[in-house]
């Protein structure tokens, strides 16, 4: 049987964003798949770096939006280092309270997807609705839904009041009342099992050889979880279990999800009980001192990392993000060997992909000449008109 | 070892046939927003000094204080520049902003997204430019 090959995106509807796979199949099955990225770069890195710190925090959270205090903490994080700053206990407790209710609201709004990629859309209706009762206390605590903006450099900006932290409690017990449910719906509803299991398999071997981080590297039994491996914030306080499955496939990766839900519970209910009180932020001076530093912080989707460099000014010389995304890209490109295409949703959906935090740009090399070439937006439209007048379109 | 069977959340889903709806009737029924959701700012000139921190700290530009006489100040924002993440507040060392709860800002008219608070009036009045 011939080979065909199947462009999937920039634009389609089974991705929510721009992201083009080109996916060759021998009849159903897939055998190599081809991923591009860079439909969605935005030049964030840059812009950083013609900003002050404080104008970078509100940039680097709008990196994702999802996991937008989870950039924002690890940028944060990684200056407070470079100027050498001690945070107060009680603006740690918040960070972690704030990184844990962020984590409940991105695994439910996961859990709901993965029901809606395969067709069962009474959880996704339900997660959906319990993921409101997460997003009012956010939005009560940091003031918006998205977007918290709680950070800043050396503490947080917003102290958390006593009756908002019963609130907080009182909505978590609701939640992990809920969660248990879906811990039943996950283990127990044929229809999910059947569907998930044996998708997608990333054997622990190649997990490690992929460099799989987070729930996904987890699901194939990487034991690795930067909360307790290097804690940030308040995690080196609170007891929590890493969550390890073996199972390599997307049922894995749904439930360690689920089950990292019930650890959040805990570790806020903790963190609210440890809570002392005191002031919320330090003072540090605009201009940071000159160094470099290396953040790293355990977002939804895996371990984000930031790497920022200071020339003593008010403005950074070079930030650097890596998203989770871009280190789960590669065992997606291992999970989709050998299996159909329609569950190429689902295994692309299983890593919870958000591509317009890992997209970049791409330099494209002559193989002949080794060089790469600058062109500037009036060839460029040359060159756009000519390649349609090429295949018959004119202007 | 769990029972599998199909149709575990038909209980749940049923049981909803005779709840009430989760949702608010938005439009005719408004909700008010919490005490520190992060709105439209506010800018009360008798307070202004005139320091411009807020300027130099604003991420997306949207604010200009400008000065119109002896110790007076007038702030433009724009609306459609402004992110809303409340950090000129923070920055104000004499509290002459403050964010709101209002956030049904969408406009048709780009004219009515820049907001001047003159410095002659007591509460900064909106006026359209």
């Amino acid at each position: 049987m011939g080979k065909v090959i199947i462009p999937i995106g920039p634009q389609h509807p089974a991705l929510k964003e721009p992201e083009s796979f080109s996916v060759t199949l021998e009849g159903e099955k897939i055998v190599d798949v081809n991923l591009r990225l860079g439909y969605n770069h935005r030049g964030i890195e840059k812009a950083c770096e013609e900003r002050t710190y404080i104008q970078d925090i509100y940039i680097l959270e709008r990196v994702c939006g999802i996991c937008s205090h989870s950039h924002s903490t690890c940028f944060v994080q990684t200056v407070e280092e470079i100027a050498g700053v001690e945070i107060p206990e009680r603006a740690k407790y918040i960070r972690t309270i704030v990184a844990e209710l962020e984590r409940i609201h991105s695994h439910l709004l996961w859990l709901g997807v993965a029901g809606h990629e395969i067709g069962f859309d009474t959880l996704f209706m339900y997660t959906w609705r319990d993921r409101e009762i997460v997003m009012m206390i956010l939005k009560k605590v940091t003031g918006n839904r998205v977007n918290y903006g709680i950070n800043t450099i050396g503490g947080v900006r917003r102290d958390i009041s006593q009756e908002l932290l019963k609130e907080i409690l009182t909505s978590v017990d609701a939640l992990e009342e809920r969660t248990k449910y879906y811990i039943q719906v996950a283990t127990q509803e044929t229809t999910l099992m059947n569907r998930l299991l044996n998708v997608g398999k990333l054997s622990h071997e190649d997990a490690v050889l992929t460099g799989a981080i987070g729930p996904t590297g987890r699901a194939s039994g990487i034991d690795s979880d930067t909360r307790r491996d290097d804690p940030y914030a308040a995690y080196d306080k609170v007891t929590f279990k890493v969550i390890v499955d073996n199972h390599n496939d997307v049922y894995g990766r749904t439930l360690v999800r689920v089950l990292e839900l019930m650890e959040a519970y805990s570790i806020i209910r903790q963190s609210v009980q440890n809570m002392t009180e005191g002031p919320i932020t330090v003072k540090v001076p605009r201009k940071i001192p000159a160094g470099e530093a290396f953040g790293r912080y355990e977002a939804p989707r895996g371990e984000d990392v930031h790497y920022v460099k200071s020339n003593g000014t008010e403005k950074p010389e070079r930030v650097k993000v890596r998203a989770p995304t871009l280190a789960n890209i590669k065992p997606v490109l291992k999970m989709l060997e050998n299996y159909n295409l329609a569950d190429l949703p689902i295994i692309v959906a299983a890593i919870d992909p958000c591509f317009s935090c890992t997209d970049r740009t791409l330099l494209i090399k002559d193989k002949k000449s080794n060089k790469s070439k600058i062109m500037d937006w009036e060839s460029l439209r040359k060159y756009s008109i000519e390649w349609y007048k090429k295949r018959g379109i004119g202007f | 070892m769990n029972m599998i069977r199909p149709g575990k959340m038909i209980r749940q889903v049923l049981s909803s046939l005779i709840k009430k709806p989760a949702t608010i009737k938005y439009p005719y029924v408004k909700f008010e927003m919490p005490e520190n959701f992060r709105g439209k700012i506010k800018f009360y000139p008798e307070k202004c000094i005139g320091c411009k921190l807020c300027v130099r700290d604003c991420p997306s530009n949207a604010i200009t204080i400008t000065k119109v006489g002896e110790k007076k100040f007038e702030c433009e924002i724009r609306l459609d520049k402004c992110i809303y993440c409340a950090q000129c507040v923070d920055s104000c060392l004499k509290k002459a902003l403050e964010s709101t709860g209002e956030f049904e800002l969408a406009q048709l008219d780009k004219k009515k997204l820049k907001e001047i608070f003159h410095a002659q009036s007591e509460d900064g009045i909106k006026k359209e430019t």
